[in-house]
């Protein structure tokens, strides 16, 4: 029965962090991309848009995410139709997770060194090939790594969300472990939640490390 | 890459035909210009206000030449070279390319422009991600070129540059100048009518510096095509240029024909960047130099110039006989230049009959410039 459950709740923590991992990845890059190509002395100047979008970003990443989740509820509610279980953690953490994982890969676009794009223009690349065959590429080892961290970060902010009732490793050890004063159940999710972000980390640093050439 | 990406870049692009400008303005040797500077200026906004990078260049780079740019940093060379890919917009006047203003380009003309311009970097500039090979292969690439043409292509660059052998390694594999010569082969992949080269040597020791000029001249004699550099050694100038300008604060202070500007700098800048490749006078003649004769028996110490501009190299014993007395070489070299012979002697003459005015006035019949620096025991 034990077994049962932390099986479950691992597999709710793996759906809210992977799926929302997921959208924040799809979502992230384009975001990171306009960030980086809008700034000023970008291949798309566009200072207000980069402002705005800038603006938009800071302002959910300075949110903590107990207090971003509990706001976003009505929004949830609205997308997915309740505020409970795993799709409804799912919301606000891809919330949370695509402007935390944007800004990392921005900054991973922005190391890319400009003797590379002027290379690229006067090789006669047009501005979307500049993003597809040298930006991207060349930022793709950062971008992993920054894929990494962010999923460990959402890792630990999914059992936040198991806190108000979204499920996963994090509920269990709230109710078992804090409410119920069973060391072992937590103890046995701290393990779990230790081996999951070593694989990760480690996972994700070997890609990382096998992408870059330099 | 997706599939719509991949048709989008297999058609061809239409290439605009430009309209020539009006050619009535231009003096007929000038119509033969392959790249022409009219009146170009480049200010720049800095945080004490405009700053000029460049200021009223007026400039005709002929076809196939080798035209060097030569100033010292911050003189505005690489703004300068910059202008004739537009990877830098002039504030004023107007860059002219086989006789057509590129000012009002679009990006699609600006494309079409930059792929009959081939440009290598200082620091080379290669993708980290791709192989040599994809680095080569890629300006063919994002030009829809077939895949079956690319290969080709790039094969052919890759034996050109001598570096067949490494084209699966990644730019960090390879050593500075093999690096150079990836650049090169990638600059030269659309077959482009000129080269620009901004610095392309000035990270490399001199050993690979020299292959990579060896390479350059071959290039330039091998497919005809004119190449623009900027450096700020003078030895690359004389290596491999034809013509030179230089730059100093914005403006041209001074341009010519290699020899001319080598055997005879007017401006100081030219001299100051001049003078790491001349002989200096050795410290310790200099100690013994005296203005006056301090006994009848000191030796005159001469220097004599050679600009190149004299028809012939110059005749030794002749002179020496004109000298008279005992002729002594302290130091001198001759270089040969585009078939000039320039450079200096210094000489010390004892036991001569004559004075030191009618000896510099004697030496005057060889030498283009003659100074009397001394007297020495």
């Amino acid at each position: 029965m034990w077994f049962d459950r932390l099986l479950q709740g691992f597999i709710d923590t793996f759906l809210m962090v992977g799926v929302s991992s997921l959208i924040a990845l799809l979502a992230g890059i384009p975001l990171a991309v306009i960030l980086v190509t809008s700034s000023k002395g970008g291949i798309y100047e566009a200072p207000a848009l980069n402002r705005a979008l800038g603006a938009f970003v800071n302002l959910f990443r300075s949110i903590p995410f107990l207090i971003l989740m509990v706001a976003l509820i009505p929004f949830t509610r609205l997308i997915v139709g309740t505020t409970y279980g795993v799709w409804a953690a799912v919301v606000p953490l891809t919330i949370a997770a695509t402007p935390f994982f944007a800004r990392i890969a921005e900054v991973s676009l922005r190391e890319v060194d400009h003797g590379l794009i002027e290379a690229a223009q006067a090789m006669g690349c047009r501005r979307w090939h500049i993003v597809w065959h040298v930006l991207l590429p060349e930022a793709l080892p950062g971008i992993v790594g920054g894929f990494t961290i962010t999923l460990v970060t959402m890792i630990n902010s999914s059992a936040m969300a198991g806190a108000i009732g979204a499920g996963g490793l994090g509920d269990i050890a709230y109710r078992y472990g804090y409410q119920r004063f069973d060391s072992q159940i937590m103890l046995t999710v701290i393990v779990l939640l230790v081996v999951l972000v070593a694989f990760i980390q480690l996972g994700g640093d070997r890609l990382a490390r096998g992408l870059n050439k330099r | 890459m997706t599939a719509a990406i991949q048709r989008r870049l297999e058609t061809p692009e239409p290439c605009p035909i430009p309209e020539p400008v009006e050619q009535t303005e231009l003096h007929p040797d000038l119509n033969r210009a392959h790249v022409r500077f009219i009146g170009l200026g480049k200010t720049y906004n800095g945080q004490q206000g405009p700053v000029a990078a460049l200021q009223g260049i007026d400039l005709a780079i002929r076809r196939g030449e080798v035209f060097g740019i030569i100033g010292r940093s911050g003189a505005g060379k690489s703004s300068l070279i910059r202008t004739i890919n537009r990877l830098e917009q002039p504030s004023t006047g107007r860059v002219l390319i086989d006789q057509v203003d590129i000012g009002g380009f679009d990006e699609d003309r600006l494309v079409t422009l930059r792929r009959r311009i081939g440009m290598i970097f200082q620091h080379f500039n290669l993708m980290s991600a791709k192989t040599v090979w994809q680095n080569v292969e890629l300006p063919l690439k994002v030009a829809g070129v077939p895949k079956e043409k690319r290969e080709r292509k790039v094969r052919e660059l890759l034996e050109l540059v001598g570096l067949q052998e490494k084209h699966k390694a990644y730019p960090a594999q390879l050593s500075g100048g093999q690096k150079q010569r990836v650049g090169v082969a990638r600059a030269l992949v659309h077959d482009p009518a000129i080269l620009l080269c901004d610095e392309a040597t000035s990270a490399l020791d001199p050993e690979t510096t020299q292959s990579i000029l060896g390479l350059l001249r071959e290039i330039n004699q091998r497919l005809g095509l004119t190449i623009v550099l900027i450096t700020h050694e003078m030895a690359v100038i004389r290596e491999i240029c034809d013509r030179v300008v230089v730059l100093e604060h914005g403006r041209i202070v001074e341009q010519g024909p290699v020899w001319e500007v080598f055997g005879n700098p007017q401006h100081e800048v030219s001299k100051t960047l001049l003078a790491p490749l001349q002989h200096a006078l050795p410290e310790e003649l200099q100690s013994r130099l005296r203005s006056q004769p301090p006994s009848s028996d000191a030796a005159v110490v001469l220097r004599l110039q050679f600009t190149g501009s004299a028809t012939d190299e110059p005749d030794l014993a002749a002179l020496f006989a004109a000298l008279g007395g005992r002729v002594r070489l302290l130091q001198g070299g001759i270089e040969r230049i585009q078939g000039h012979a320039l450079g200096q002697l210094l000489l010390a003459v004892t036991g001569s009959s004559l004075g030191a005015e009618e000896l510099r006035q004697r030496a005057g019949n060889w030498a283009q410039q003659v100074e009397v620096l001394g007297y020495v025991v």
